[in-house]
C-alpha cells in the first residue's frame, strides 16, 4: 500500500473483518468479505452492505446552481422538484466522457453532485474552471461524507429495523433528508445493483455506527467484487470500462441521459446531437459467448478475424445460471443483436452472440 | 492458514507438483486458491501439449479476474483434470486433490529449482 493510498471512514472494520482489500480508484478497499458469489447472493436474495465511502460529493449553491449544472451535465434538471434524482453525465465538448454521475436536488439553488472516486480531482478542476462563468458557489464535501449502500429486496425492512430509518415513502431516484443521532443525514432510494436498495450519506462517525448496526444484525458486508457483477448482470455501466474519455454515452447507449433538445444547452450537447445524427462509430453491446471461458477487459472482439472492437466487463454469470457474459465496444457496423462474433481469449478464439445487454432483470421499486 | 503438503515440490507463482515415478501431477496451492477466490474456470492445456518449466500452460479463473498458470515442470501433458471442466470449483474445495493436469517429466532435475515444503511455508510467509 503506498503512501498516497486514501482510505475511508470504516477501514479498520473491513480490515478485521478480515477482508480482502486492494486499490480501487485511488482507495484501499474491500474487494470481497466472505467471497464475490455469496455476497452477489445475498443482494440478489436478501440484502448487502456496501463501503462505499470512496464516492466523491460536490455541492453547488448559489442563483445559477441549476443554469451551472445543466450546462457541465447531460440530464435536464430543469425546475425538477426538490427530493428529485438525476443520473447523467459530465462531458468533454468531443463528446467523450469526464464522469458519470448522479445529481440530487436538494433545494431551489442547491444541488448535491455523486462522482466516481477515481475522477474526483479531475471532476473537481473540471466542475471549478466551468463554474467561473456563473453565480455559484463549489463545496467540494468529499472528506465529510462517509457512504452506504444497503442494497437488495430486504432493505427497506432492514433500515426501519436495523437503523430506525423510515423510507417507506421514497420511491426509486429520490431522496429525503432526515435526522440522525443529531446530524442532517441523506437517504436516497438507490443504487448500483439492479435490486431494490439506498444509499446513506452522513459524517464519519454516524456512518460507523449503522455500518456496525448492520453487521451486528447479521446483515451481510459486501465488497466491490460483488459491486461490479450486480451492476454488469443489469446492464449498468462502470466509468473506466463502459465509458471514458473516448466513450461517449451515445456510444455506450445512454442517449436516454443525454437531453438533446435541452435549453440553454451543455458541454458536448453538439458533439452527441452530431453522433446522434449520424451514428457514432462505436457501439457497445452485450455478448454471450458460447463456451466456458470467459472474455476480460481488454480483450479483442473479432468478425471474420477482423479486429471490431474489445470487451469493456466479462463475467461468468452468478445470477443467470454460470453464461459466459461481456459488454463488448465494436464498430457500430457490427453491432446489431444477433451478430455473431468472437471473442480472442488468451491463445484461443471463442464465438460469440451479441445479445441484450440487461442480462439480468432489474427490480426497482418504481 | 493454508494447507501445505510435505513432499510436493513448490513454485513461486504458486503452482504445485506432485511427483510419482517419472509423473508430475501440477495443479495451483491451497493458497492461491485461497486468494483467488471462487474459481469458476480453468483454461487447461490439451493431452499432447508440451510444457515448459517457467511457462503459461493455461489460466485459472475466478470471478474477478483470470490469473495465468506457469508449470513447475517441462514435459507432455499426458492427462487433464477433466472433472473440472463441469465443476472449476473443486479447486476451492481442495486445491491439492484436484490437480490440473499430469505431467510426463522431461528433466527430473529443475525439481531441485523448486521450493519444497517448509521453503514455501516461508514463502508465503505462513
Amino acid at each position: 500500500m503506498s503512501e498516497e493510498m486514501k482510505v475511508t471512514c470504516l477501514h479498520d472494520k473491513h480490515v478485521a473483518l478480515g477482508a480482502l482489500m486492494s486499490p480501487f480508484g485511488g482507495f484501499d478497499m474491500p474487494i470481497q468479505y466472505k467471497g464475490i458469489v455469496d455476497e452477489h447472493n445475498a443482494v440478489r436474495n436478501q440484502v448487502g452492505v456496501f463501503d462505499v465511502s470512496h464516492m466523491g460529493e460536490v455541492e453547488i449553491t448559489g442563483p445559477e446552481a441549476e443554469k451551472f449544472v445543466n450546462y457541465i451535465f447531460t440530464n435536464d434538471i430543469t425546475d425538477a422538484p426538490v427530493g428529485k434524482i438525476f443520473y447523467g453525465m459530465m462531458l468533454y465538448p468531443d463528446g467523450g466522457t469526464v464522469d458519470d454521475l448522479l445529481v440530487y436536488k436538494m433545494g431551489e439553488n442547491d444541488l448535491f453532485l455523486v462522482i466516481n472516486a477515481a475522477n474526483i480531482d479531475k471532476d473537481v478542476a473540471w466542475i471549478m474552471e466551468h463554474a467561473k462563468d456563473f453565480d455559484v458557489k463549489v463545496d467540494h464535501q468529499s472528506d465529510i461524507y462517509g457512504q452506504l449502500a444497503v442494497q437488495g429486496p430486504d432493505s427497506e425492512t432492514v433500515l426501519k429495523s436495523v437503523l430506525e430509518i423510515d423510507a417507506t415513502d421514497l420511491i426509486f431516484y429520490t431522496f429525503k433528508t432526515m435526522q440522525y443521532d443529531g446530524e442532517t443525514i441523506i437517504v436516497s432510494r438507490t443504487g448500483y445493483t439492479g435490486e431494490d436498495g439506498f444509499e446513506i450519506y452522513a459524517s464519519h462517525a454516524a456512518i460507523n455506527k449503522m455500518w456496525d448496526l448492520l453487521i451486528e444484525a447479521g446483515v451481510q458486508p459486501c465488497g466491490l467484487g460483488c459491486r461490479d457483477t450486480l451492476r454488469f448482470e443489469v446492464g449498468l455501466p462502470l466509468y473506466g470500462d463502459e465509458l471514458s474519455a473516448e466513450i461517449s454515452p451515445i456510444d455506450a447507449t445512454l442517449g436516454m441521459f443525454v437531453k438533446l433538445e435541452k435549453a440553454g444547452g451543455f458541454i458536448g450537447q453538439e458533439a452527441c446531437a452530431k453522433q446522434k445524427a449520424e451514428g457514432s462509430p462505436k457501439k457497445l453491446v452485450g455478448l454471450e459467448l458460447h463456451d466456458k471461458a470467459i472474455a476480460r477487459h481488454g480483450y479483442e472482439v473479432l468478425k471474420d478475424d477482423k479486429v471490431v472492437g474489445y470487451i469493456t466487463t466479462g463475467y461468468r454469470g452468478i445470477s443467470v445460471e454460470g453464461k459466459s457474459l461481456a459488454f463488448a465496444l465494436v464498430d457500430r457496423a457490427v453491432g446489431t443483436l444477433g451478430e455473431e462474433l468472437s471473442v480472442k481469449i488468451r491463445k484461443k478464439v471463442f464465438p460469440a452472440t451479441i445479445v441484450k445487454k440487461k442480462f439480468y432483470k432489474k427490480s426497482y421499486k418504481k | 492458514m493454508s494447507k501445505i503438503i510435505e513432499g510436493y515440490y513448490y513454485c513461486d507463482s504458486h503452482e504445485f507438483v506432485k511427483v510419482e515415478g517419472n509423473m508430475g501431477y501440477v495443479g495451483i496451492t491451497d493458497h492461491a486458491q485461497h486468494e483467488l477466490g471462487n474459481v469458476v474456470y480453468v483454461d487447461m492445456p490439451e493431452v499432447g501439449d508440451e510444457v515448459t518449466a517457467g511457462e503459461e500452460f493455461g489460466a485459472v479463473e475466478s470471478v474477478k479476474a483470470a490469473s495465468d498458470l506457469f508449470s513447475p515442470v517441462s514435459g507432455t501433458v499426458v492427462e487433464v483434470n477433466e472433472a473440472l471442466e463441469d465443476e472449476p470449483g473443486l479447486i476451492n474445495k481442495d486445491a491439492f486433490a484436484n490437480w490440473i493436469m499430469k505431467v510426463e517429466l522431461s528433466d527430473k532435475s529443475e525439481l531441485e529449482d523448486l521450493m519444497d515444503a517448509a521453503a514455501y511455508k516461508a514463502f508465503i510467509g505462513e
